[in-house]
């Protein structure tokens, strides 16, 4: 049962780690029509970031809020040097483009940093246990990850429901060309959505490193799955995204988690133990397969263009 | 059909005569480098004129076509492995169950359009991936060493370099010459007429699906052969053959070279393979420049290189 609660808060925690890559996709998805293959890598620099950030400092806390910055500032210089000229070609393109950029940047990365992966160790303070109900303990930092994770979930539904600023964003989701007649700079406000979505990747891969490590092509397994997420969700939806990342982050780790002893109670231990990582690996994409099937608009269409 | 002369197509025939002559070249200069380079070379570009046939002919925009050149290497690996060496059972086996998942997932997947479909192609491949990360009796993670290549009864040796290059080449053009006779058939003819404009075409009487089903499954028994050449080339399968990235690079060769131009992909596949040995010879950061390059590429030389080629001709 203990086993059964920590399995849950570990789908959580990875659940609204997608949900932060997630939503930067579907917002530039939504709004600008673009598919970034390069958000992955956006993810990579900044886990890599925080990694150098961190060891120069000698602070967490600091160098993690230093590589959003650095982050944020690398999503706005990329798209205005390069991107910004893609809007509105064929997805196609964009795809190409984007998949140049990764080869780039995992390269630039292997220059930099070197071929070995980095470790981001963690402070003290982050490493305890913490006990949430009698008899679960749980480490202190995904416990941060969630905690933050859903701060800035919330904060972001406060910005583009309350805002102005998420007002035109929610505008621009719905018709791009309107907004653009009615005076808005959207060309700014593009660049803005851009760099806020580069921020929440690079916030994702900065939280993710401690837990894994920082290495090259650490993007593109879980770029695959945010891609997943907004497909289900709905492309451009925020809602759908969140939903749509709750639901694959706790089916991944619950799959993972349990699959192979169910496995084993119903086949042989040979072939369960061949089957069970394949199967647990495939359950998202299985879901993804059935859902688009079924609702080939994903579970929470963004509003018709 | 009078071929014109003209810029494309002065290419793509001085490439065909290049691509012929190439182990004449090898063997007066003692360069075997450049034919094992230009086997996989030759064996990528079929299997990007087969994604081609899908992307530049019918619209069908596939993000997981790699899933073949595993699942063809697999069926020659895996045979391999139990002691069926024969040619003539492997490779009717690598087609047959290429063509059966293309049909599966085409049939699930041509339910969806645009970047949906981009998506769903990819997680089925994805799936793919991970069935083969799982077969432990068959490397696994690892992969498979094949360690006998195709035995087709002494008609052809596979391990003669010469031999196995032409084969390849045989295939390539076999491949091209049945993707020209589609296109410009009845059938091929819908296709593009699906990929135009799917509702005047569902209203004068075309199941659309179905003649795109059709195309979909015969791209991807082209791509299992490539597959099947792929294993015996490299003497070796495994799952990374199928990981997106791999099916990102078909899609680069296509649109580099020119999507629904029938020699497109056939240049892309030179040109990025080519591109990517070269870089590595004197730097050991390729993407740096190739990345870039890609992205100049798509901003300023739309429709790929054929694209460019066609815009000499008008100028």
């Amino acid at each position: 049962m203990y086993l059964v609660v920590e399995q849950l808060l570990n789908g959580l925690q990875f659940g609204l780690l997608l949900f932060l890559l997630a939503a930067g996709l579907t917002l530039v998805f939504g709004i600008m029509d673009f598919v970034n293959l390069a958000h992955g890598s956006l993810y990579m620099m900044g886990a890599y970031f925080a990694a150098t950030f961190v060891a120069w400092t000698g602070s967490f806390v600091l160098g993690a809020l230093m590589a959003l910055g650095a982050t944020l500032l690398l999503g706005i210089v990329l798209e205005y040097v390069a991107l910004r000229h893609l809007y509105g070609r064929d997805h196609l393109d964009q795809v190409l483009a984007t998949f140049g950029l990764i080869l780039f940047f995992n390269d630039a990365v292997r220059l930099i940093w070197g071929p070995a992966g980095l470790a981001l160790p963690l402070p003290a303070w982050l490493t305890v246990p913490v006990q949430i109900i009698p008899g679960v303990y749980y480490p202190a930092y995904r416990l941060m990850i969630i905690v933050v994770a859903l701060a800035v979930a919330a904060l972001l539904y406060l910005v583009v429901m309350r805002t102005r600023v998420g007002m035109l964003i929610r505008a621009g989701a719905s018709n791009r060309e309107m907004i653009g007649a009615l005076g808005i700079n959207i060309k700014l406000l593009f660049t803005l959505v851009f760099g806020l979505g580069a921020a929440l990747a690079g916030l994702a891969g900065l939280m993710q490193a401690p837990i894994l490590t920082v290495q090259i092509g650490m993007g593109e397994n879980i770029l695959i799955l945010a891609f997943v997420i907004i497909v289900i969700g709905g492309i451009g939806s925020i809602r759908g995204a969140f939903m749509a990342a709750l639901f694959v982050g706790i089916i991944d780790t619950m799959g993972r988690a349990f699959l192979p002893d169910l496995l084993r109670k119903v086949l042989s231990g040979a072939a369960a133990s061949t089957a069970a990582p394949a199967l647990s690996s495939m359950l998202i994409y299985l879901l993804m397969a059935i859902i688009l099937v079924l609702r080939p608009e994903g579970l929470f269409p963004a509003a018709k263009r | 059909m009078k071929p014109k002369l003209n810029a494309s197509n002065a290419v793509a025939a001085l490439m065909c005569a290049a691509l012929i002559l190439l182990p004449v070249y090898s063997a007066a200069t003692g360069n075997i480098f450049i034919l094992t380079l230009f086997t996989r070379i030759v064996i990528f570009a079929l299997a990007a004129a087969s994604l081609n046939l899908i992307m530049g002919y019918g619209g069908m925009m596939s993000f997981g076509h790699a899933a073949y050149l595993g699942i063809g290497g697999y069926a020659v690996g895996i045979l391999a492995a139990e002691g069926i060496g024969s040619g003539f059972i492997q490779w009717p086996v690598a087609l047959v169950v290429s063509a059966l998942f293309a049909l599966l997932i085409g049939s699930l997947s041509l339910r969806t359009r645009g970047v949906y479909f981009i998506m769903i192609t990819l997680a089925f491949a994805q799936m793919a991936y991970y069935v083969a990360s799982a077969l432990s009796r068959y490397g696994g993670d690892d992969g498979l060493t094949v360690y006998k290549r195709s035995d087709f009864a002494g008609l052809i040796n596979l391990s003669d370099r010469t031999q196995f290059y032409y084969l390849c080449l045989g295939c390539l053009f076999g491949g091209l010459y049945l993707i020209w006779r589609i296109v410009n058939s009845r059938f091929g003819l819908v296709v593009q007429g699906v990929r135009s404009n799917e509702q005047r075409m569902q209203a004068i009487g075309f199941h659309a699906n179905r003649y795109r089903l059709v195309c979909f499954v015969i791209s991807g028994t082209i791509c299992g052969l490539a597959g099947a050449l792929l294993a015996n080339n490299t003497d070796f399968v495994s799952p990374a053959v199928m990981y997106w990235t791999r099916s990102g690079d078909l899609m680069v060769m296509v649109i580099l070279g020119g999507m629904g131009s029938l020699f497109g992909p056939v240049i892309g596949a030179i040109v990025y393979l080519l591109l990517e040995e070269l870089l590595s010879q004197f730097t050991e950061y390729s993407g740096l420049i190739l990345g870039p390059v890609l992205l100049l590429i798509v901003l300023f030389a739309r429709g790929g290189i054929m694209g460019l080629l066609g815009r000499m001709r008008r100028a």
